[in-house]
């Protein structure tokens, strides 16, 4: 064992598939010595009643996430594009299915 | 392009001001952060300290179905904790120092469980008063302004009417039981009565931090509007229960259409809070010998990631 002070357990970032055909989703994270460990604690912490049909596990240090500092606006190119909704179309009440 | 700082907080301020969530990499005033990290630590601790109270009754449950309900209940108050801390984790603190300044008394845990469970009654005084004081707190949290804080608050009140439920149920139990048992309902219910209402924290006019968390949309409610539902909602379940609460003050009120009630007593509170509770050294010395007991597991766990790493 090392002469360090005893490093913490690594956190994961735990997401559940909660059923078939849903995407996994971010429930939260944890700490666990290995990632065999982490699924393990994942399923006892946050799938106690049947929440979920699938777990992922990963190192909070392994994701990348966008704009580090949130100094950047990131998402801004996407504000003034607001063609990419549907609400951006009008389209008349008769028509149906839309 | 930066912003800056007086851009940061207005994006901040538009936000709370739409009642819009914070997330953890948004930028926040420094006070916000502190507040959050005091509320949610200390939230995350009650449910840690909360876990020995009814613990220390699992091994004499007077049944395998109570002793099945009472182990799947404090598994969740652990399961509590966790959220809450994963939640806090996100401002910047990491899990150890939330640990040690638990052990150490830098932060606090709610007053409650620092009250010693003297029956089997009191587990499920505990999950009926309360864990539904706790649910009366923590249904408006769940829309608090701090996204990982909101999101951990609505997991749990979904785990938290099963908490109060099996409280309930369990003295409905012992009301139809002997004379006996129902004196030991009502005994345990004049205990835990008042340190119920204590939990809503002090009296409004004298909690210095309320206005700044509602503000901040961290608080959704006062304390005596939220102590005040907690009375309304429990008188109700008290007669139908068959109970009473030992308060000569509790009426209903026709003109203001809640319950009057009398006042805690807020001297006993302060002294609990700054540690002279019945249990208060008890609750902290079994946590941290929890925490040095587990400490060798931890050691080999680590030990062992790191030799299958290298292998
Ligand atoms: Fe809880
Ligand atoms: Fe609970």
């Amino acid at each position: 064992m090392s002469e360090e002070p005893q490093a913490e357990w690594p956190l994961y970032e735990v997401f559940v598939r909660g059923k078939r055909g849903l995407n996994h989703v971010h429930v939260g994270s944890l700490h666990a010595a290995d990632d065999e460990m982490a699924v393990r604690h994942a399923r006892d912490v946050y799938t106690r009643r049947n929440e979920g049909v699938s777990i992922w596990v990963v190192r909070a240090e392994a994701i990348t996430a966008s704009s580090p500092d949130e100094k950047d606006p990131f998402f801004a190119p996407s504000g003034d594009k607001v063609y990419r909704h549907p609400t951006f179309y009008a389209i008349p009440d008769d028509v149906p299915h839309m | 392009m930066t912003l800056t700082d007086h851009e940061l907080e207005q994006a901040f301020e538009t936000t709370i001001a739409h009642n819009d969530r914070i997330e953890p990499r948004d930028w926040m005033p420094e006070g916000y952060r502190k507040t959050l990290v005091r509320q949610v630590a200390q939230h995350a601790h009650s449910e840690i300290i909360g876990m020995q109270p009814e613990g220390a009754w699992i091994t004499r449950a007077p049944s395998l179905r109570r002793k099945a309900i009472l182990l799947a209940k404090v598994q969740d108050e652990a399961g509590h904790g966790l959220y809450l801390y994963s939640a806090c984790e996100t401002l910047g603190v990491s899990r150890g120092e939330l640990t040690d300044m638990l052990i150490q008394g830098r932060q606090k845990y709610s007053s409650i469980f620092n009250y010693p469970t003297l029956s089997y009654a009191d587990v499920g005084t505990i999950g009926w008063l309360v864990d539904g004081a706790a649910i009366c707190n923590q249904v408006p949290l769940c829309r608090t302004s701090f996204g990982p804080y909101g999101r951990a608050m609505i997991r749990i009140c979904k785990e938290e009417s099963f908490h109060q439920r099996q409280g309930y149920e369990l003295l409905m139990t012992m009301m139809r039981g002997t004379d006996e048992q129902r004196a030991m309902v009502q005994e345990s219910v004049d205990r835990f009565w008042w340190p119920a209402l204590m939990m809503f924290g002090p009296p409004d006019a004298e909690s210095p931090n309320s206005a700044q968390s509602m503000a901040w949309g961290i608080k959704r409610n006062t304390n005596d509007e939220l102590r005040q539902r907690f009375v309304d909602m429990s008188m109700p379940q008290a007669e139908a229960l068959g109970v009473t609460f030992p308060d000569p003050d509790l009426r209903w009120n026709e003109e203001r259409g809640h319950y009057d009630f009398g006042t805690p007593d807020w001297d006993e509170f302060m002294q609990v809070v700054k540690g002279d509770g019945p249990c208060n050294r008890q609750r902290i010395a079994h946590r941290k010998r929890a925490h040095e007991d587990g400490a060798w597991v931890r050691e080999a766990a680590t030990a062992f990631a790191a030799k299958e790493l290298s292998a």
